[in-house]
C-alpha cells in the first residue's frame, strides 16, 4: 500500500469540496439549525432562550440524527459510481494506484470534509454558548460532536458501498435516499412494531441488541447515555442494557459501521 | 525513474492465448499478438468484437481467464504492476475529466499519481496545443480541448506504450492531422502507440500495422497494404472514352479478364483481381490519348475490414 497515492485521491476529494464551498455550506447549516434550537428549542414550552445545554444537546441529537446521515449519504454516493459514469474509472486504475488505495482516499477526503463541516459547524455554536457552559457541560458536548462525527463517518461509508454497488448515478441516488428512509425513519418503527406486536415476548437485553444494527440508533445511545437527566426523554433508555451505556463500546460500535461497510466496498469494487 | 523496458528490441506488447470469459459468453478468445517497440498498431473491429475487453486486459484492468500479457517484458498485474504501469500511457474513450480542476491541475493530479516530474506538466500541455488555457477551468474547455487534455495525461511520465481508445473524437481536421504529428514525433522517440478508431479512413493511412477483430478473436494482422493481398479484393478501374472506342476497348480488356466491362454512358467500369493490374493497363496502352482518362482504386481499409469481419 502506498500511502502518497491514497493521500493524493484524499486531497483532490477534499479540495474539491472546500473550492465548491461544500464544506462552508453544511458548517453553516449546522450552525444555523443548532442556533435556531439552542434559543427557540424551548419554544413549544412557552419559553425562548438558552436553557440547559443538556436540554439543547438532547435537541441537538433529534436534528443531528436526521441530518447527518442525509449529509453523509448525498456526499458520498457517487464516489465511485460519479467516476465509472465520466470514464474516468478505468483511467485511473490504469494507474499505479490499486483499487483500495483509490477508495480509501476517496474515503478519507470525502471524511475530512464532512469532518471539518460537523466540527466547524458545531465548534462555532460551542465558542458563541461558551458563557453559558460549565465543565461538565462542555464536555457533554464535546461527546455529542464527536458522536457526531463517527454517525457522519458511519453512514458515509455506507454511502461509498452504495456507490461501488450501484450501476449508475440515478441508481446510487435512490439506494442513498431509500438507506435513510430506512436507517432514519423505518428501522426504529419497525422494532418497535415487533415490540408491541410480539406483546413483549422479544423484549429485553437480546432485543436491545437489535438496535447495534443502526447507526443513528448507535450515535442516540451514546449521547443519551451521557446525559442522565435526560434519559428520561426517551422511552428507548428503559430498554437498553447498562452495557450499552459505555462510550467506549458504543464507540466501538460506530467504528464497526464505518470499517465494515468499506471492507465490503472493497471486497466488491471491481473496474 | 528506472524503465522496465529490456534494453533489446523485443515486443513492446506480446500477448499468449489470451481469453476472458464472462459466464458464458467468450469476449476474447485466444489471441496470439506481438507489437513491436516503436510501432504504430490500429486496432478495429466491430462494437462488441472484443476490441475493448483485450484493450482493458492488456491495461491490467480486467484479468485474463487464460493466457499471459507482457507490456514492456513485465506483467501490468501482480506484483510488480506500479513498475510497469509507469510506463503506460491511457486515454480511454470518451473521459471527462474534472471541471473544476484546472488544465494544468488535472496534470498535476495525475502526474502525482503516476509519479511523473512536475515540471513536465506545462510542456506536455504545450505539446497538445493546450498552453493557452492551462490555467482555465476545464467546465470552459469545448469537446477538442478536453480531448487534448485526455491526451496529455497519457503522455506523462513518458510512457513507453500509449494505449489510446478513439483519441480523435471531437477533434477537427486540423487536429486530427496535427495528433497524428505528434505521434509520429513519439514513435520517433521509440514509443509503441496502440490506437483504436471507427474512423477507418483515418487509420488507413496512418498505423503501421493493424488488426481487425471480430467475434473475440483477432481475424487478420498486418499492414493495410499486406491485408489488401490478402483479403483479394478486386481492383476497380473507371476508363473515360469517346463513344467510338467503347467496344474496341471493351474487347482488348475482356482478353486479359475473361469478362466483359461494363458499359455506362462516358466509358466502361471494370473489376479486376490485382494481379491483373499492370496487364489491364498494357492492354489499354495501345489505345494511348484515346482512353480520356483513367481511375483506379484500391479497396479501402473499409472494404478490407467487411471482407475479414463479416
Amino acid at each position: 500500500m502506498e500511502l502518497t497515492q491514497i493521500l493524493t485521491i484524499a486531497a483532490k476529494e477534499f479540495r474539491d469540496r472546500m473550492r465548491n464551498r461544500w464544506v462552508l455550506a453544511v458548517a453553516l447549516v449546522f450552525t444555523v439549525f443548532s442556533l435556531v434550537i439552542a434559543y427557540f428549542g424551548g419554544a413549544q414550552q412557552g419559553a425562548v432562550g438558552f436553557r440547559s445545554i443538556e436540554f439543547t444537546i438532547a435537541s441537538l441529537v433529534s436534528l443531528v440524527i436526521y441530518l447527518i446521515p442525509l449529509i453523509a449519504l448525498l456526499l458520498g454516493f457517487d464516489a465511485i459510481v460519479g467516476e465509472r459514469e465520466r470514464g474516468s474509472l478505468d483511467l485511473l486504475l490504469s494507474l499505479p494506484i490499486t483499487r483500495f488505495e483509490l477508495l480509501l482516499g476517496k474515503y478519507l477526503g470525502l471524511a475530512a470534509a464532512l469532518t471539518l463541516s460537523t466540527l466547524a459547524g458545531f465548534g462555532l455554536v460551542a465558542v458563541l454558548l461558551s458563557r453559558q457552559m460549565n465543565w461538565a457541560g462542555m464536555y457533554h458536548y464535546f461527546g455529542f460532536m464527536l458522536s457526531s462525527v463517527l454517525l457522519g463517518l458511519a453512514f458515509l461509508s455506507l454511502a461509498v458501498l452504495l456507490s461501488v454497488l450501484a450501476r449508475d448515478r440515478t441508481r446510487a441516488s435512490g439506494l442513498a435516499i431509500a438507506t435513510w428512509f430506512f436507517f432514519v425513519l423505518v428501522f426504529d418503527l419497525l422494532l418497535l412494531g415487533i415490540l408491541v406486536g410480539s406483546g413483549g415476548r422479544f423484549g429485553g437485553e437480546a432485543f436491545a441488541l437489535l438496535l447495534l444494527l443502526n447507526p443513528a440508533d448507535v450515535f442516540r445511545i451514546l449521547n443519551v447515555f451521557s446525559l442522565e437527566d435526560v434519559r428520561t426523554l426517551y422511552g428507548l433508555a428503559s430498554i437498553v442494557p447498562p452495557s450499552m451505556g459505555s462510550p467506549a463500546i458504543m464507540g466501538g460500535v460506530m467504528l464497526a459501521w464505518i470499517v465494515v461497510p468499506l471492507g465490503l466496498a472493497n471486497w466488491r469494487f471491481k473496474p | 525513474m528506472a524503465s522496465t523496458f529490456p534494453a533489446n528490441d523485443g515486443a513492446a506488447v506480446s500477448l499468449r492465448g489470451v481469453s476472458k470469459h464472462y459466464g458464458a459468453l467468450q469476449a476474447v478468445d485466444g489471441v496470439d499478438l506481438d507489437i513491436p517497440r516503436g510501432e504504430i498498431f490500429g486496432l478495429i473491429g466491430h462494437n462488441g468484437a472484443g476490441k475493448s475487453t483485450l484493450f482493458k486486459m492488456m491495461l491490467g484492468l480486467v484479468e485474463a481467464t487464460r493466457g499471459e500479457i507482457l507490456v514492456g517484458g513485465a506483467s501490468v498485474r501482480g506484483r510488480g504492476f506500479r513498475a510497469a504501469r509507469r510506463d503506460l500511457g491511457y486515454l480511454p474513450e470518451n473521459v471527462v475529466l474534472y471541471d473544476n480542476l484546472s488544465g494544468l491541475e488535472t496534470l498535476h493530479f495525475f502526474a502525482r499519481l503516476k509519479h511523473a516530474p512536475r515540471a513536465q506538466c506545462q510542456p506536455v500541455l504545450e505539446r497538445v496545443g493546450l498552453a493557452h488555457a492551462l490555467d482555465r477551468p476545464v467546465r470552459e474547455y469545448s469537446k477538442g480541448m478536453r480531448q487534448r487534455l485526455g491526451f496529455a495525461q497519457a503522455l506523462l511520465g513518458s510512457p513507453r506504450v500509449l494505449f489510446l481508445d478513439e483519441p480523435t473524437n471531437g477533434l477537427d481536421p486540423q487536429a486530427i492531422r496535427d495528433f497524428y504529428a505528434t505521434l509520429r514525433g513519439l514513435q520517433a522517440e521509440g514509443v509503441t502507440v496502440i490506437i483504436t478508431s471507427h474512423i477507418l479512413a483515418e487509420l488507413q493511412e496512418r498505423v503501421d500495422r493493424l488488426a481487425i477483430m471480430s467475434a473475440g478473436k483477432i481475424q487478420a494482422v498486418g499492414s493495410v497494404h499486406a491485408l489488401r493481398e490478402q483479403t483479394q479484393m478486386p481492383l476497380a478501374f473507371e476508363l473515360q472514352l469517346g463513344a467510338e472506342d467503347i467496344p474496341a476497348v471493351a474487347q482488348a480488356l475482356e482478353q486479359v479478364t475473361g469478362a466483359p466491362p461494363e458499359a455506362f454512358s462516358g466509358g466502361l467500369r471494370l473489376h479486376c483481381p490485382r494481379a491483373q493490374k499492370m496487364a489491364v493497363l498494357a492492354a489499354l496502352a495501345p489505345f494511348g490519348a484515346r482512353v480520356r482518362d483513367l481511375k483506379m482504386q484500391e479497396p479501402s481499409l473499409e472494404d478490407v475490414f467487411f471482407g475479414f469481419a463479416d
